[in-house]
């Protein structure tokens, strides 16, 4: 296997980024979480009790489909998609839900907080909560409930209590920050129930892990399926816990093209997008050091893009050593893109997606024309129920047409 | 170039006299950076020994609504780096009290770090505290500091295991910032329980000053605290005052004033 498979190092860092670059408070606890994921690794009664959570809980392995249709319209490449879209809760964020839970216990933690951007962590985290009997507070910034209506609703159903988030835009980074200032403060009790692969070490390693299961079945399901590798594999990039978790299982196979896509949102202005690489420079937030979009005085900039998942200043960091190393490639779509995406992918293939995952999708609906004989494997990683507000929002002659 | 001798020079002077030293923390440009100069110079006059001055961020994860709001509105008054070095510079000339840098890390990394630490040692700042860099991430950052003069002064948690406190000490110049509780910046109306332990645990392994901080606000925490700690870092409760008189003509003399009750000064 490549170099990078083996990063982080003993003190998180990929490359220059990632890191611990916190409050001193936030330090030992940090290396206690560090110390107990550690022991669990290396356990066989959690691996064998997470095995079967993802498996009969959450409903892993999850299926590679090849999208015949689309592949026949776009004329080019052949399409499978990664269906994290049917696990339970409706993503791929129940999976790192699922281990960081079954280590909050073994740490005897009581009280779950979580932040959450789209929703679908807040879900997640409500999920595992309820299943395990513990108390679950998100954050989430009030301009995302506003955005996401129906998951809010459905933390609540399932006993969490969702705390909104008034500071800043109002947003996932928002959400980041007062879900640090509670964990600070109720440290004893407390587990941070990070979503994505951000903040301090091990946060990015730990979210990376959990994910992985992601890419390796991924893997094993085409060579059975086609007998040899895909040549490109998409992922959306917010934090980019759904990307390395597929990535992940593939740096060592070099000939593989990884490609993250961010989101390109109404533009590539600054305030409008939240494509970290283009748009970016290295900085510190929220605990790692990763490209951050950022103005010339290193305040954090304001983001935009359609999909609350994605509208975040950070890009995780192992993704930032990813992309400096050449070894994958990150490029954005832009709000348009990825609605026309979810539109596409609704009627050729009957799959609505995650306004997130549409992002993916729309990159590899504009490489796929040119890409006659290559093996294409998207990472659908959430679906669409939660952005049907946004979808009427945005094709309102839908609702027009049976009137 | 040694480490300012102004910080340890003013703890000196306060353990001679038998009190502890306050240290007062307020965030440039909140209301405005044209503002914040008179403002260093009536906590002077109110008592205080040393500065903290805090560059404004727009996302401080380790503060409470109080700092949180004086960051949004030093912001939006315009504060960036090298307006904070320029009131620093401003300060010193018309005072010798000694003034620590107090940031995240992000704004002053994209201003240059190399820079920051010689325009802040030329605009007269002693020392840098910066509050979410990690020892672990502070190899070349304090290089670059000692380098230039200025004390580093790092933060000892309740959560610190032995091993931390003896990194924390071992990094630090200048003196110990040794945080109360768990929690972020914020006023309490009782210091927290078992900080004396975590000064008497620091006291066996630094010669340096301990100064306690987070959640103290009134004239009773500074002299309990001040009688086992060398000294008292007081910054919401300010903060305060410079939110509620703001907009008021008087507000350096509020805040003179309520300097004055924390420091029992006459």
């Amino acid at each position: 296997m490549s170099q990078a498979t083996q990063m982080p190092d003993a003190g998180g860092h990929f490359g220059p980024y990632g890191g611990r670059y916190v409050p001193e408070t936030l330090m030992a606890p940090l290396e206690a979480l560090e110390q107990a994921y550690y022991a669990a690794r290396q356990d066989p009664a959690f691996q064998s009790e997470l095995a079967d959570l993802l498996a009969n809980f959450a409903g892993r392995p999850t299926p590679l489909y090849e999208a015949k249709r689309l592949s026949q319209n776009l004329g080019g490449a052949r399409i499978f998609i990664k269906r994290e879209d049917l696990l339970h809760t409706g993503a791929h964020k129940i999976n790192n839900c699922l281990g960081q839970i079954l280590l909050a216990r073994r740490m005897g933690k009581k009280r779950i907080i979580a932040e959450t951007g789209a929703g679908q962590h807040g879900v997640a985290s409500a999920t595992v909560c309820a299943l395990f009997g513990l108390e679950c507070i998100v954050y989430m910034g009030e301009e995302d409930m506003r955005r996401q209506k129906l998951n809010v609703f459905r933390m609540r159903l399932l006993g969490a209590k969702v705390v909104a988030v008034t500071s800043g835009s109002r947003t996932l980074k928002d959400a980041v920050s007062e879900a640090m200032r509670d964990w600070v403060t109720n440290i004893e009790t407390t587990h941070y129930l990070l979503g994505s692969a951000l903040g301090a070490h091990p946060y990015p390693m730990m979210v990376r892990d959990f994910h992985r299961c992601t890419g390796d079945e991924a893997r094993q399901q085409i060579l059975a399926r086609v007998g040899r590798l895909p040549d490109r594999i998409f992922a959306c990039v917010g934090g980019g816990s759904n990307a390395i978790g597929i990535f992940t299982a593939f740096l060592g196979d070099e000939n593989v093209k990884l490609t993250g896509v961010e989101a390109g949102g109404r533009s590539l202005s600054a305030g409008e997008h939240a494509a970290r690489f283009e748009g970016g420079a290295p900085g510190v937030l929220q605990g790692a050091y990763s490209y951050l979009l950022q103005d010339g005085d290193g305040q954090v900039s304001l983001t935009h893009s359609v999909s609350a998942g994605l509208d975040y200043a950070l890009v995780g960091p192992e993704h930032a050593w990813l992309h400096d190393q050449g070894r994958a490639n990150y490029v954005s779509a832009s709000d348009r893109d990825a609605l026309n995406a979810a539109r596409t992918l609704a009627r050729t293939e009957g799959i609505i997606p995650a306004l997130e995952s549409a992002h993916a999708v729309a990159e590899a609906i504009r490489c796929a024309p040119a890409d006659q004989g290559l093996i294409y494997i998207v990472n659908l990683s959430g679906r669409g129920d939660k952005d049907t507000d946004i979808y009427r929002e945005n094709f309102p002659e839908l609702d027009a047409e049976n009137a | 170039m040694d480490s300012s001798q102004r910080i340890a020079d003013r703890f000196a002077q306060a353990r001679t006299a038998a009190r502890p030293a306050l240290i007062a923390y307020i965030t440039a440009g909140d209301p405005t950076p044209e503002r914040t100069v008179e403002l260093a110079l009536a906590l002077e006059r109110g008592g205080a020994d040393i500065l903290e001055l805090g560059v404004p961020f727009s996302d401080p994860i380790a503060d409470g609504p109080v700092i949180q709001r004086a960051s949004d509105r030093a912001l939006r008054a315009g504060t960036n780096v090298a307006r904070v070095l320029d009131i620093a510079a401003q300060i010193r000339k018309q005072s010798d009290m000694p003034i620590i840098l107090f940031s995240y890390l992000n704004p002053l990394l994209r201003y240059g770090f190399d820079k920051l630490c010689q325009d802040a040692r030329e605009a007269g700042i002693d020392g840098c505290l910066f509050t979410d860099l990690s020892v672990e991430e502070a190899g070349d950052t304090v290089e670059t500091m000692r380098k230039h003069g200025l004390d580093t002064v790092f933060l000892a948690a309740p959560t610190s295991t032995e091993r931390r406190l003896k990194l924390v000490a071992e990094f630090s110049t200048g003196f110990v910032y040794v945080v109360s509780r768990t929690g972020v910046t914020g006023e309490q109306s009782t210091v927290a329980g078992g900080v004396d332990t975590l000064v008497t645990e620091l006291r066996r392994l630094t010669q340096l000053p301990l100064a306690v901080g987070f959640g103290i606000s009134k004239r009773e925490h500074v002299e309990a605290v001040g009688s086992y700690a060398d000294g008292v870092v007081v910054g919401s409760a300010l903060m305060r005052v410079i939110e509620q008189y703001g907009a008021a003509p008087d507000l350096a003399a509020q805040l003179e004033s309520f300097t004055r009750e924390l420091t029992a000064r006459p």
